[in-house]
């Protein structure tokens, strides 16, 4: 057992989450960026370094990363999926261009090797689906013309990271050329596979899982999903994909009763996930990457405005609604983190972490604000 | 993704039939437009919990929409009926309009009425008043051309063909037995 050390600190630090979530709701912003500065001040180098409690936060940290993409996979149908492959392929291919490239070429510019620039690269590309939806919902932008648009990038992004978190896990651990083919294709079989399961046998499964109990419920359902990502780690995959697939696989009333049950889990251990990120970055390093990271911070925000325009555009909406697409896209969050953190974690390029850090840190307030700006302007006009 | 390049559609014609357009919104919901008459885009968003949204087009910017209602299941059912019913019931309306002497009208099984949880047979209904019990509504699903063995339930709704008198006495036979 732990002493009594141990629940002081974690709970002082549950506690400051709790303040930080509320003063985020607060202000209307996610409260992912607190978290972030949270774990920077308690990490290393940081103002009070946490002693006992950190063993149980980076563990907490491996469950969050689950089940933050596991939720993500619930709120969508394989038939989802396909349909946003099928009909959102030219603008999540634009979205890809557009924002990848800004930070692959910066990370070649400062002098990093290519695996690490494409990192940047999924760091600068990915926006947050957890803030969109949330700011979407928020400002009543549900029944607007350009939401389909908006909703059909975010999920394409969401495949695409599913493609692109195996890939590079399996570069990050390096090896020969053929091995890596050999686990790329191992990787590509693996999540084709559960999509296959997903779109032909979700029902026979979800009605397999169910039992009246609560209890035995969210057990099994736990039980299920640590293992698919564990077994998705250990070919390479990467826990994060494993936990994503599974959620597409449960649908119907399975998959309402797991986000019922998962949510207030999700939320205490993502607080540990972005918390610990916060704690691998040294405070003292994030200066020295403060004017790259809010060059391409703008630069990021510019080429989300830029997609979301024209894919707006695209599908027949007005100059209005481009903007409002472009400005609901600028939030990135979680999965920036996700990706950069697979990089920190296999100790790649020592400034990757606080470059993405304070890139998310930006990126992450100005987004939902100055879409409640562009709606405030909005709604101020039409009343005239 | 549909694609809406074409300037927008006229305010339609009062005969014409109004095209409900469906908009998935992947990982929400879907979303269920139609143009009103007088030319506002109106959509409903059916969340996957449930929650639906009513929201209109502004006027200022026809591609934004104020939101203006946020129903639960319960709310949504009781609009719907204060609306007077499905496009169904619309048509069986007009259809009512062009037999004279024939009346179809909706009548509700109330929470204690003697035959919530009795069968159609029981009522008698064809029998005491002349009345065809055409359809049972019940929640969103509906059983068209019931036979006598189907169950009634608290809060069913029966759509009922009869003359406007028998349709008044199988009211009262719902409520007192």
């Amino acid at each position: 057992m732990h002493g009594p050390l141990f629940l002081l600190e974690l709970g002082g630090v549950v506690l400051l989450l709790a303040v930080l979530s509320r003063i985020a709701g607060r202000f209307g912003f996610s409260p992912i960026p607190l978290y972030l500065l949270a774990g920077l001040a308690f990490g290393e180098g940081g103002v009070i370094p946490l002693v006992t409690a950190e063993a149980f936060v980076e563990s907490g940290a491996t469950i969050g990363l689950v089940l933050l993409l596991f939720s993500l996979g619930l709120e969508y149908s394989a038939q989802d999926l396909v349909r946003s492959l099928r009909d959102g392929a030219a603008v999540g291919g634009v979205d890809i261009v557009l924002n990848a490239i800004p930070g692959f070429l910066a990370g070649l510019l400062l002098g990093w090797d290519v695996l690490a620039a494409t990192v940047l690269g999924g760091v600068t590309y990915i926006s947050s689906s957890g803030v969109v939806a949330r700011i979407l919902d928020e400002l009543g932008w549900m029944g607007n013309r350009e939401t389909s648009t908006v909703l059909g990038i975010l999920v394409f992004e969401d495949l695409a990271m599913a493609v692109f978190l195996p890939v590079v896990s399996i570069l990050l651990t390096g090896g020969q050329a053929s091995e890596i083919a050999v686990e790329a294709a191992l990787a590509g079989l693996l999540v084709a596979g559960i999509l296959v399961l997903a779109s032909r046998y979700g029902d026979v499964l979800s009605r397999a899982i169910v039992t009246p109990s609560d209890e035995a419920f969210l057990l099994a359902l736990l039980g299920i999903l640590l293992v698919v990502a564990g077994s998705a780690e250990a070919v390479n995959v990467s826990a994060a994909v494993g936990a994503f697939l599974t959620g597409i696989v449960f649908s119907g009333s399975a998959a309402s009763r797991a986000r019922r049950l998962i949510r207030p889990l999700r939320d205490v251990f993502a607080g540990a996930f972005f918390l610990f990120f916060g704690f691998q970055v040294d405070p003292s390093s994030i200066p020295s990457v403060a004017i790259p990271a809010t060059l391409l911070a703008a630069v990021g925000a510019a080429s989300k405005l830029a997609t979301g325009w024209w894919g707006a555009r695209r599908a027949g909406v007005g100059p209005r609604g481009r903007r409002r697409a472009g400005w609901a896209l600028v939030a990135r969050g979680e999965f920036s983190i996700v990706i950069a953190g697979l990089a920190v974690a296999a100790g790649l390029e020592p400034k990757l972490g606080p470059l993405a850090a304070t890139y998310v840190l930006l990126l992450a307030v100005v987004g939902p604000l100055a879409t409640h700006l562009v709606h405030r302007a909005g709604t101020g006009s039409a009343r005239r | 993704m549909r694609r809406r390049g074409a300037p927008r559609p006229e305010p339609r014609d009062d005969d014409a039939r109004t095209v409900v357009s469906e908009t998935p919104l992947p990982g929400v919901g879907i979303r269920f437009e139609f143009q009103t008459a007088s030319g506002r885009r109106v959509a409903v968003i059916h969340h996957r919990s449930g929650r639906k949204e009513l929201t209109v087009d502004d006027v200022r910017d026809p591609d934004a929409s104020r939101d203006i209602l946020s129903l639960d299941e319960q709310d949504s059912r009781t609009l719907a009926e204060l609306l007077g019913g499905s496009q169904i019931a619309r048509e069986l309306d007009q259809l009512q309009q062009r037999i004279s002497g024939l009346g179809i009208d909706w009548l509700r099984v109330q929470e204690g009425s003697p035959f919530a949880g009795g069968t159609i047979g029981d009522t008698q209904a064809r029998t005491r008043t002349g009345v065809s019990i055409v359809a049972v509504l019940r929640g969103d699903d509906a059983v068209p051309a019931p036979g006598p063995e189907q169950v009634l339930q608290a809060e069913d709704t029966l759509v009922v063909v009869g003359t406007p008198r028998g349709i008044e006495e199988l009211a009262v036979l719902l409520r007192t037995g």
